[in-house]
C-alpha cells in the first residue's frame, strides 16, 4: 500500500516538476541569446525600440479598428528606479500620439492578486481597445492574461507569461545576454586566474538568475577563480561591507561582477576607501556608475536592460489597431552594452544618479524634467 | 571578584567570545584596519539602539526609526543635490525633522492614548510614504563629500591605532552624551521610574508627557544621526533604513533591556549592538548563506530574552 502510494506520488512529482521548476541555466536559451547578441537587428539603428531580430511576424489584420483608441495598461508596479524611468518614458510615448484618446493605467503595486483584479476590472470596463500587461510574476498572471486574450489584443512586455496567446511578448535579448556581455568582458580583461567576486541582488528572479548563470558559466570556462557569490539585497551599505570583507580576507580581486548596477558605485568605493586600485567592477546604465567610470578612468562594461523597451508596447498597440503586422509572438529588442568606446555618449551629469541612460528618451516631450533631470 | 563576575551582564562575555572567534578565524580583525572597520559599521546601529533604549525604558517601542533613517538619506540628497555649501543647514533641518517626529510620536502616545507600537507603526508608514512621494520612487540628487565625511572619512597615519573612522568618533561622542543623560541625571531616573510603573511615577511627581517627549525625541534624533552616517558610508538608496528599527530593538534586548520598560543600560545596549554586528561578521566569515544567517539571528534573539528572563527570576529582580 505504502509503496503504491509512494510510487504514485513520485510519478506525480516527476510529471509536475518540469512544468513548474524553472531552469535558470538552460544551454539552449543561452546559445539562442548569444547568437542574437552577435546578429544584426532589423530596422533603423537610431530607433532601437522598434528594432527586432528574425523575421517571424504576427498577423494583426483582424484587430484593425478606427481611432482614436483607448489603450489600457496593467502595470506590475513602479517600485524600483528602473521601473520609474521606464514608466516616465512610456507616458512620454503616449503624449506623442494624437491617435490615443485615453490611456487607462492600473498600478498593481507589486501584488499578483491586485494585478489579477486590475486586469478583470479593465476588461469589465469594456472601453479598452488594446491591453498592455507588464506582469508582476509569470505563473500567477498567466490565467488573467489568457482570459484577456479572448476579448482583445494583448501585448506583454518585460517579464513573460506561460502562454502564447498575446499578440506579442516584447523584451530585450534577455538575462543570459546580460550575463554573457559582462562575463565575456571579465574573461577577456581580468588578469588570468584572478579572483572574481559575484554580487547579486536576491535569489529566485528569472531575469537575475539567468544573468548569474550565464556569467558564471563563462567565468568558470575562462579559468577564473570565483571566490564568492553574495546577495546584497540591492543595499549599498551591505554591498560596500561585503566587498571590504573580501578584500580584507586577502582575496586578490581582479573583478567584481554585478547582476545589476544600482550598487556598483558602493563596490567601487570599497576599493577607493582602502587605498587600492579599482579593478573591473561591472555595472549597468545608471548615471552614477557611468559618471564614476568616466571620472576615475576605469576599464569596465555596462550591459543594459534598456528602459526604451517601455516605448515599444505603445507603438505595438497602435500598429496592431492599424492592422499592421508586428514581430510576434516574440519581439526581441537589441540589448546594447556601454563600453569604454561609447561611454561619453551616455554620461549626463544633469540627470539623477539612478537614471537609466539607455532610455531612448532624449528627444521626447518634457525631457529632461519628466525624468527628474535639469 | 567572582561575585562581581556573576553579576556582570552576560552580553559582555558573549561579545568577548565573539571577538575571540572572529580573531581566530580572521587574524586580519586584530589589525587596526580590521577592528576599526568593524566599529565603523557598528556605529549607526549602536547609536540607533541607544536611542531606542530611551523609548524602551519609558515602556514603549519606536518602530519609526528605520523609516526616519531612509527619509534622512533621501531628504538630504534631494535638498543638497551635490551642493557642499548647503550641508550644514540641511543637517540642522534634518535634526529638526527628528525633533518634530519624536515629539509627534510622544504626544500621540500621551494625549491620544495610542499604544506606542501602533503610533510609531503609523509614523513608520507615513514617513515611508513621504520619502517615496518626495523622491518619486528613485533616488535623486547627490550627497556632497562634506556630508559624507561623517560616515566615510578615515583619519589616517595615527600612532598605535593607525586609522580612525570619523563614524567611530561620532559614535563615542553621541553614546557618551546619551549615557550621561540616562545614568547621571534626574531625567534618567524619572524615565526608568515611568517605564517601571507609570502610575507610581506619576503619583511621585514625574511629568509623564514631558519625560516621554524627551525619550522619543532622543530616539528620532539618533535615527537622523544614524541616517547621516549610513548615507555617508555608502551613498543614497531608497531602502537604506529597512529593518533597522528591529535591529535596534534586538540590540537593546540582547543587552538585557526589558521590553515594556524600566530596565536597561546604555553600556549593555552598545554591547548588544556590537554583538549583533559581530554575529553578522562571524556568520559572514563562516560563509553561511543569508537564509541561515536569518535563522541564527532569530534563534539568538529568542535565547537572549530567555536567558535575561531566567537571570531576573534567579536574582529576584
Amino acid at each position: 500500500m505504502f509503496y503504491k502510494f509512494a510510487a504514485t506520488a513520485l510519478t506525480a512529482l516527476a510529471v509536475a516538476l518540469p512544468a513548474h521548476a524553472q531552469n535558470f541555466d538552460d544551454p539552449v536559451e543561452f546559445a539562442k541569446q548569444k547568437d542574437m547578441l552577435a546578429a544584426t537587428a532589423n530596422g533603423a539603428a537610431e530607433t532601437p525600440w522598434l528594432q527586432y531580430y528574425g523575421d517571424v511576424m504576427a498577423d494583426t489584420s483582424a484587430f484593425k479598428k478606427d481611432g482614436p483608441h483607448t489603450i489600457c495598461f496593467s502595470n506590475a508596479g513602479v517600485n524600483n528606479p528602473w521601473r520609474v524611468v521606464g514608466w516616465n518614458t512610456m507616458q512620454a510615448e503616449v503624449d506623442l500620439h494624437d491617435n490615443i484618446a485615453n490611456f487607462v493605467v492600473t498600478d498593481a503595486e507589486g501584488s499578483d492578486d491586485k494585478q489579477i483584479a486590475d486586469i478583470e476590472d479593465l476588461l469589465a470596463g469594456g472601453t479598452c481597445d488594446a491591453l498592455i500587461v507588464s506582469p508582476n510574476t509569470t505563473a500567477a498572471l498567466t490565467p488573467a492574461v489568457e482570459k484577456a486574450c479572448e476579448q482583445l489584443p494583448v501585448i506583454v512586455f518585460d517579464r513573460g507569461v506561460n502562454t502564447n496567446c498575446p499578440v506579442t511578448f516584447i523584451k530585450p535579448v534577455g538575462g543570459y545576454g546580460f550575463g554573457i556581455q559582462s562575463g565575456e568582458f571579465i574573461a577577456a580583461n581580468a588578469p588570468a586566474g584572478s579572483d572574481v567576486l559575484m554580487l547579486r541582488i536576491l535569489p529566485g528572479v528569472d531575469v537575475l538568475e539567468t544573468r548569474y548563470s550565464a556569467a558564471k558559466r563563462i567565468l568558470e570556462e575562462a579559468g577564473l577563480n570565483i571566490v564568492g557569490a553574495e546577495f546584497t539585497d540591492g543595499d549599498r551599505a551591505k554591498t560596500k561591507a561585503i566587498v571590504e570583507d573580501y578584500i580584507q580576507r586577502g582575496n586578490q580581486l581582479g573583478a567584481v561582477w554585478m547582476d545589476a548596477g544600482a550598487t556598483s558605485v558602493a563596490a567601487i568605493e570599497a576599493f577607493e576607501d582602502m587605498g587600492l586600485d579599482v579593478p573591473i567592477v561591472t555595472g549597468e546604465d545608471q548615471q552614477d556608475f557611468l559618471q564614476k567610470w568616466q571620472e576615475i578612468g576605469m576599464n569596465t562594461i555596462a550591459p543594459t536592460y534598456p528602459t526604451y523597451q517601455w516605448r515599444t508596447p505603445i507603438l505595438a498597440a497602435l500598429k496592431i489597431l492599424d492592422g499592421e503586422a508586428i514581430p510576434g509572438p516574440e519581439w526581441n529588442l537589441p540589448q546594447p552594452a556601454i563600453t569604454n568606446d561609447n561611454l561619453a555618449d551616455f554620461v549626463n551629469p544633469s540627470m539623477p544618479p539612478l537614471h537609466y541612460a539607455a532610455c531612448g528618451c532624449e528627444n521626447m516631450p518634457d525631457y529632461p524634467a519628466r525624468w527628474g533631470g535639469k | 571578584m567572582i561575585n562581581r563576575l556573576k553579576h556582570m551582564n552576560p552580553v559582555f562575555l558573549v561579545l568577548l567570545l565573539l571577538f575571540v572567534a572572529i580573531a581566530i578565524l580572521s587574524p586580519y580583525f586584530l589589525q587596526p584596519a580590521g577592528y576599526m572597520n568593524f566599529f565603523k559599521r557598528a556605529a549607526p546601529i549602536a547609536i540607533l539602539a541607544v536611542g531606542q533604549l530611551y523609548v524602551i525604558n519609558s515602556g514603549g517601542f519606536d518602530l519609526s526609526a528605520g523609516a526616519l533613517v531612509t527619509l534622512t538619506v533621501i531628504g538630504s540628497s534631494i535638498l543638497l543635490d551635490g551642493d557642499a555649501s548647503a550641508t550644514w543647514w540641511v543637517i540642522t533641518a534634518m535634526l529638526a525633522v527628528g525633533v518634530v517626529v519624536g515629539t509627534v510620536n510622544a504626544l500621540v502616545v500621551s494625549w491620544l492614548k495610542v499604544p506606542s507600537i501602533i503610533a510609531t507603526l503609523g509614523m513608520m508608514i507615513t514617513l515611508g510614504g513621504v520619502a517615496l512621494t518626495w523622491s518619486g520612487g528613485a533616488p535623486r540628487g547627490y550627497l556632497p563629500e562634506n556630508f559624507r565625511f561623517f560616515g566615510r572619512y578615515l583619519i589616517k597615519d595615527l600612532p598605535v591605532i593607525k586609522i580612525l573612522p570619523v563614524a567611530v568618533i561620532v559614535m563615542v561622542v553621541i553614546c557618551a552624551a546619551m549615557w550621561w543623560l540616562m545614568h547621571r541625571t534626574n531625567y534618567g531616573k524619572r524615565l526608568v521610574a515611568m517605564g517601571d510603573n507609570p502610575k507610581a511615577a506619576m503619583l511621585a511627581g514625574v511629568p509623564l508627557t514631558q519625560t516621554r517627549v524627551v525619550a522619543f525625541v532622543m530616539s528620532s534624533v539618533s535615527a537622523v544621526i544614524a541616517g547621516i552616517l549610513l548615507g555617508g558610508f555608502a551613498g543614497v538608496s531608497t531602502d537604506v533604513g529597512v529593518g533597522l528599527e528591529l535591529q535596534a530593538i534586538t540590540a537593546a534586548v540582547i543587552g538585557g533591556a526589558q521590553l515594556l520598560g524600566g530596565r536597561g543600560t546604555v553600556g549593555a545596549t552598545i554591547a548588544g549592538a556590537l554583538v549583533l554586528q559581530a554575529m553578522f561578521t562571524l556568520l559572514n566569515i563562516l560563509g553561511f548563506p543569508k537564509p541561515i544567517r536569518d535563522v541564527v539571528q532569530g534563534l539568538i534573539l529568542i535565547s537572549a530574552v530567555v536567558i535575561a528572563g531566567y537571570r531576573r527570576r534567579r536574582s529576584g529582580g
